[in-house]
């Protein structure tokens, strides 16, 4: 453990834009700055430019003039990926079919021309730690996707790369084994301490393993943060909607109140906007007697989700409001509810065009 | 008892034709083997009509081997890159290589021949040797090489396994021989399979390009059949047949064997 542990190079892109040849922008000029041992996550639909950036770091595509790709400062832009000493974990794992287990993990220490029986010591040591034992001497089209994503893992950070990227690489397996292999994958990139940019369209994915999400869209950088940052500050609109669930609701703005259908909703920051279009998150709305609630409206469906339960109240804002409750109340469709929700739950975001 | 007849029929209809397509070869091998065509069998076995051919066309028989072995080589050290560079440039230009390298499966093997004939049949060096039977062999192979490498291309993502070896720190000419070469395998078998046998059996493009000094099993067999007894062209088909039915069984095992390695 401790021999692979922290390493990794500080990465920094300058004005990385990409036109592909037929026209396409995939990229807009884009300056980011990844820390050492850092986990970088870049979530976004597909389309946004998320992997083009990824390929642009890992040197798998050229950035459109004036861009610039540093790894601890040093210029890398023209070096292909074989001379940048990158870990690469595939979407599809690219693993060799023409070789064994063991032959895959153990191919880039081959290439370095680490002699016979370190190579070995190494290739065991990544298959304790990537928990594959017994495996070494099967071919590819033996294992099952989990294994595959295991070796692939393994044999991208066999080679100790300075920086490791990784494509989707849950994407292809089912929603039980991405969960736990979601948090298998989180501890191994801690105990690695190795700079790491992880590309995924799963928020949730982001989430757990990110030190900070870039949340990219059409090609741009939406947002930069922390989870938590990202989850509760979104900058706009698009960032609100595309993590976790969201209600918008766009309203006059009177004395640091919105004027609501169902009664009127304070404010925490005391914006003097005329109107104001705000994001609350369904958790943060209390359900409460509707008798002297500010804010009341009716509940117009209930779906029980096991840990909670969704209500949907219409009337209280001009459209329809999620609402995560407690799984023991009793809700039933048709009530009358008050609905208490902190100032400081509300959050505005700017207007779009 | 409907199906049970239903299935006889086909059975004998199926032996029928079988029947009719391999009764002549076979009468072709007891011509060869018989001491008179016209009499049949039953005038004798002898073995002296192979010899005589053994004697007088050993030479066109080991030429042959030499150019169906060369023409495999050359097309796979062009062909196997050539397939792949076609494959992982994709897009327009690709394409219309791809359709002039296929082009000499349309166009007459007399057409070709002459085509090169006009051109270097002037080289009198070249014209009398057997590399220029060679070049016919070539131009006409090489689209199926290059097919069957393509056609495995297409099921196995390289591109990815190349950016995979890549991200290992392979140069690209490594990734070439530990990645894409041994993967693409079975086209590679299935690819000479086909060229050596064409090469071995091609008629009407190396009739043009034949000279007396460089001749081929077929040529010397259509010579056999115009010139000799029937006996002497019988036994030469019979030798035909066992040096090409052993190699053709052990490239279809090897081919098979592959891809449940």
């Amino acid at each position: 453990m401790t021999s692979t542990a922290g390493h990794g190079a500080a990465v920094r892109i300058e004005n990385c834009g990409k036109t592909f040849a037929d026209g396409t922008r995939a990229l807009e000029p884009a300056t980011l700055d990844i820390a050492r041992s850092e986990t970088l996550v870049l979530l976004g639909p597909s389309g946004c430019g998320k992997t083009t950036m990824l390929r642009i770091i890992a040197g798998l595509e050229l950035p459109d003039h004036g861009g610039k790709v540093l790894f601890d400062g040093k210029d890398m832009t023209k070096a292909p990926i074989e001379k940048r000493n990158v870990g690469m974990v595939f979407q599809s794992y690219a693993l060799f079919p023409n070789m064994c287990v063991a032959d895959n993990i153990g191919y880039g220490l081959k290439i370095r021309g680490v002699p016979r029986e370190e190579r070995a010591r190494r290739v065991a040591e990544l298959v304790a730690l990537t928990n594959i034992m017994g495996l070494e001497r099967r071919r590819i089209d033996q294992l099952s996707g989990g294994q595959r994503q295991r070796v692939a893992l393994a044999r991208a950070v066999a080679i100790r790369p300075a920086i490791l990227l990784l494509d989707e690489p849950l994407t292809a397996l089912d929603a039980a084994l991405r969960e736990r292999l979601r948090s298998e994958l989180d501890r191994l990139l801690r105990a690695l301490g190795i700079t790491a940019i992880y590309v995924t369209h799963d928020q949730s994915e982001a989430m757990e393993l990110g030190d900070r999400i870039v949340v990219m869209r059409r090609g741009a950088i939406a947002q930069i943060g922390s989870p938590r940052e990202i989850y509760f500050e979104p900058k706009d609109r698009f960032v609100a909607e595309f993590i976790g669930a969201a209600n918008i609701i766009e309203a006059p703005l009177v004395g640091g109140h919105l004027i609501l259908p169902g009664g009127r909703q304070p404010v925490g920051d005391g914006a003097s906007l005329p109107t104001a279009v705000a994001m609350v998150r369904p958790e943060t709305i209390g359900i409460v007697e509707a008798g002297n609630a500010p804010l009341t409206g009716t509940i117009s469906s209930v779906s029980f989700v096991g840990d909670r339960q969704r209500l949907m109240v219409s009337g209280a804002a001009d459209k329809p409001l999620a609402v995560d409750a407690p799984n023991m109340i009793v809700a039933k469709p048709g009530e009358r509810v008050g609905l208490s929700i902190a100032p400081g739950a509300v959050r505005l975001l700017p207007f779009e065009s | 008892m409907r199906d049970r007849l239903i299935f006889s029929g086909q059975l004998i209809f199926t032996l029928l034709v079988a029947a009719f397509l391999v009764v002549p070869a076979g009468l072709s091998i007891a011509a060869g083997i018989s001491v008179n065509y016209f009499r049949g069998i039953s005038s004798g076995v002898t073995l002296q009509w192979v010899a005589q051919v053994w004697e007088l066309y050993a030479g066109t028989i080991l030429l042959s081997f030499v150019i169906a072995f060369a023409t495999l080589v050359v097309t796979l050290v062009v062909g196997v890159p050539a397939a792949y560079a076609l494959h992982v440039r994709g897009g327009r230009l690709s394409r219309i290589v791809e359709e002039i390298i296929t082009l000499p499966l349309a166009i007459p093997g007399l057409a070709i021949a002459l085509a090169l004939l006009l051109t270097y049949g002037g080289l009198r060096g070249f014209r009398s040797s057997w590399l220029f039977i060679l070049v016919g062999h070539v131009v006409f192979t090489m689209p199926f090489m290059v097919r069957s490498l393509m056609a495995v291309f297409a099921t196995i993502d390289v591109k990815t396994l190349d950016e995979g070896a890549a991200s290992l720190g392979a140069s690209p000419w490594r990734r070439f021989g530990d990645v894409i070469v041994p993967n693409a395998v079975p086209g590679i078998l299935a690819g000479s399979l086909m060229v050596v046998t064409l090469s071995l059996g091609e008629f009407n493009l190396t009739w043009m390009l034949h000279t007396p000094l460089t001749k081929t099993l077929p040529i010397g067999l259509a010579d056999s059949y115009a010139s000799m007894r029937l006996e002497v062209a019988s036994a030469y088909t019979l030798i035909f047949f066992i040096m090409i039915i052993p190699l053709l069984v052990a490239m279809q095992m090897f081919a098979k064997k592959e891809p449940t390695r």
